[in-house]
């Protein structure tokens, strides 16, 4: 028993030397050569930071594209779901009311036309991400707000929309945030 | 929609492809035949020499038990000291606090057990030192500890009879320099050149386009996320796990996690046949798994597809599916396979929150979970299918009236009262504590603790029951999913549940070791006619059957109770 006990304390400080001394540091080290050297990339706009290309930000003014509704309203330092169960009746009376508020917001909307995801909370409440659907049901405000021609508006979201990964895998989606930057930069 | 579901079937291909492979390679590493990786030697053999082990030392089946049960005892003690006195030690770049006893309590026991459960939030909750050198090293170890004694039980059925079963520390350090670190290299980098950060940086502060100040958590969490999967681990360097952009930062990062907390269940299905020369038996295994694996996806797939039906009510027409607590990159489609994943085998991580799943979605995790078989965690999910399997040659044998053999083994009185005692703990865990909690709910609301059990639910009714159902479930079968709606950072359910961990943990590792050694020990009994044969379709379909009825029985009552009611309220 007494012999376990040595080899186990010996086994374990040597493993920890392994583990987590030189297989981290060996990683963060090949990440100073990833974007943003391995600490998240950065989207900089007349060279200040203005977010991180994969964290969602709070957009709740008309002239910008909005993104999700977020149960921590996007704090990147307390990531977390509504965790509210579909049946919740004080749940889904938010939801109503957010469908209230996307309507009143973008005039002549038609309920059947708002995507499910601008009207529930995304999993991390950092989603960066809305369908093509939830940018298009957007676009007559953004260019009223900005006195744009619609199709100017519907082109930029069209150059910001990712395709499925390799062309056949998973959803296509639109960054907003790299968005609403390519109008505020047009 | 279908390049979502292109994408599942891609990852449970990709995974097939490396997991296939991957068997046959541990069932060389740990016969100590050629492989490719023997240049890795020189270094397993200086830790050996550095830790004072000699692996020519052949151990019994109690020698194995209680070197693992020592290491682990061990890293419960040292993981312990770190959590209540982290802010005293360095690397803590943003300042988080101790952690209050019962809380450090909960947590490393769920770590040590590989279960990673937590009712801490990655960003507030710990520091950096903690996340490496306790977290981190137990994602490793743990994976390694379950690896370890599967290939125990793995000896005891290689040769005719024998009590001779290898050494455990090798079998361990094996685990982590040929399979667990290689792999995890690979993973890491493949996530740090997608977006994940890798270095340690402290938070970050900017100010958004639209002119808000916002505080950005960051920190070495490639490393963790890699192993934390590869180990089927589960527990999030993030509160919100890999439903978090730097977690899970696009969809192929998707589905490399996906496939990453697969392989290892499946290979060591496939490793158990080529070890024991049976690949028959390993195969006919498989097949069972994945059947109840799909059994379970299938389902749960096209309740997240036809989303919420409340909300269809509204007149949103949810054309991609149910969104709630998902992600838009991800899709509901791979988040209904993850969760499919992540509580068949007892990750535990998720891309999207189970609380907010529908109801029937709950009901197939709560499922998954309690089976705990089809695939199941690191090691410990072959384990966990052995004693299914005993079981199904007790009554095969009790319906022919012949003395039950396994693999040339007689199966007797005292192998079938542990592996009796194992399939009776779960249910008694898991049921008993949830009873309990719900006792405490409806009786003592107003019990002084951090959070008074009349405000632990999130949701009410039915719902409600099914995140205390959920919690009991998941500490049982170690996953550490939650429904995370539940305040659980309060005396009772830091308690309650690491206790729960920890017997779900050990005995049913005792359990099947105990029962392989045995039967290892005892007289060969060659093949003749009258031997009931487990490698056939018949078998497995009877194995198939004991799995259905014992975990019907079991929880039936329980599930009605919860997921069932609630969709019922639903579609009304």
């Amino acid at each position: 028993m007494k012999k376990y006990i040595i080899q186990s304390i010996r086994l374990t400080l040597v493993l920890i030397i392994l583990l987590c001394v030189i297989y981290p540091l060996s990683i963060a080290l090949a990440g100073k050569l990833a974007k943003g050297n391995g600490g998240g990339e950065k989207i900089t706009q007349n060279g200040k930071t203005v977010g991180y290309a994969l964290l969602g930000q709070s957009f709740t003014k008309p002239q910008y594209f909005w993104g999700r509704p977020s149960a921590v309203g996007y704090n990147a330092a307390g990531s977390a779901g509504s965790n509210k169960g579909p049946s919740n009746p004080d749940y889904l009376k938010e939801v109503q009311s957010r469908i209230d508020t996307l309507i009143k917001y973008n005039p002549g909307l038609k309920k059947a036309d708002i995507p499910a995801e601008m009207v529930t909370a995304s999993g991390s409440g950092l989603d960066p991400n809305i369908s093509e659907q939830g940018a298009a049901i957007q676009i007559a405000r953004v260019a009223s707000a900005r006195h744009l021609n619609p199709q100017k508006v519907k082109e930029l979201v069209a150059l910001n929309t990712l395709k499925p990964f390799m062309g056949v895998f998973g959803p296509s989606s639109v960054n907003v945030l790299k968005l609403n930057l390519a109008l505020d930069n047009l | 929609m279908n390049t979502e579901l292109f994408g599942i079937i891609a990852t449970f291909l990709l995974t097939l492809l490396i997991a296939i492979p991957l068997g046959k390679y541990l069932a060389k590493v740990f016969a100590g035949e050629k492989v490719w990786t023997d240049f890795l030697k020189p270094i397993e053999s200086g830790i050996y020499k550095l830790s004072g082990i000699n692996i020519k030392e052949q151990m019994n089946w109690r020698q194995h038990l209680k070197a693992l049960l020592t290491i682990n005892l061990l890293w419960l003690v040292y993981g312990f000291l770190v959590l209540i006195y982290q802010s005293k030690l360095p690397f803590n770049p943003d300042g988080n606090p101790d952690m209050t006893p019962d809380l450090a309590f909960n947590t490393i026991i769920s770590f040590v057990a590989n279960c990673n459960l937590q009712h801490y939030s990655g960003e507030s909750g710990v520091s950096y030192l903690t996340q490496q050198f306790v977290l981190m090293f137990l994602q490793f170890v743990s994976a390694a500890t379950g690896i370890a004694a599967a290939v125990v039980f793995f000896k005891a059925f290689r040769d005719k009879t024998t009590v001779q079963l290898g050494n455990f520390w090798e079998f361990f350090v094996r685990s982590i320099t040929r399979l667990l670190l290689p792999l995890s290299i690979v993973i890491a980098l493949i996530l740090t050149f997608n977006g994940t950060p890798a270095s340690y940086e402290g938070k970050d502060q900017f100010v958004s386009l639209q002119g808000d100040t916002v505080n950005v958590s960051r920190g070495p969490a490639a490393q963790f996320i890699a192993i934390k999967h590869l180990g089927t681990n589960g527990g999030g360097y993030f509160g919100a796990n890999s439903a978090h952009p730097f977690e899970n930062p696009n969809y192929l990062t998707n589905m490399v996690e996906m496939a990453a907390q697969t392989i290892i269940p499946l290979a060591m299905v496939i490793a158990f046949g080529c070890f024991i020369r049976r690949r028959k038996l390993a195969w006919t295994i498989f097949g069972i798994m994945t059947i109840g694996f799909f059994m379970l996806l299938i389902p749960s797939l096209t309740s997240e597809l036809g989303g919420n039906p409340a909300i269809a009510n509204m007149g949103i027409s949810q054309s991609t599916g149910a969104m709630e607590g998902k992600e838009v990159r991800l899709g509901p489609a791979a988040t209904a396979y993850w969760s499919t994943l992540t509580t068949v085998i007892s990750t535990g991580s998720v891309n999207g929150m189970h609380d907010s799943t529908m109801p029937l979605t709950g009901l197939w995790q709560l499922l998954g979970m309690m089976i705990n078989a089809f695939y199941g965690g690191c090691g410990v999910g072959i384990l966990n299918y052995f004693i299914y399997l005993i079981i199904a040659v007790f009554i095969s044998g009790l319906m022919v009236g012949r003395t039950p053999e396994f693999l040339g083994h007689k199966v007797e009185a005292r192998e079938i009262k542990i592996a009796a005692l194992v399939t009776l703990l779960s249910p008694f865990l898991i049921l008993a504590g949830t009873a309990l909690a719900s006792y405490i709910f409806t009786n003592h609301g107003d019990a002084a603790w951090a959070v008074q059990p009349k405000n632990w639910l999130n949701n009410a009714g039915f719902h409600g029951f099914s995140e205390m159902l959920y919690e009991m479930t998941s500490s049982n079968a170690n996953n550490g999913s939650g429904f995370e709606g539940l305040g659980d950072n309060n005396v009772f359910w830091n308690i309650s549940t690491g206790i729960v961990i920890f017997l779900g943990r050990f005995l049913p590792i005792i359990g099947p070791v105990a029962i392989a050694g045995l039967l290892g020990a005892k007289k060969f009994i060659p093949e003749s006619a009258g031997t009931l044969k487990t490698d056939t379709k018949t078998f497995a379909l009877m194995t198939f059957a004991v799995i259905l009825v014992l975990n019907a029985l079991s929880y039936f009552p329980a599930l009605a109770l919860g997921p069932l009611a609630e969709y019922f309220t639903l579609i009304k």
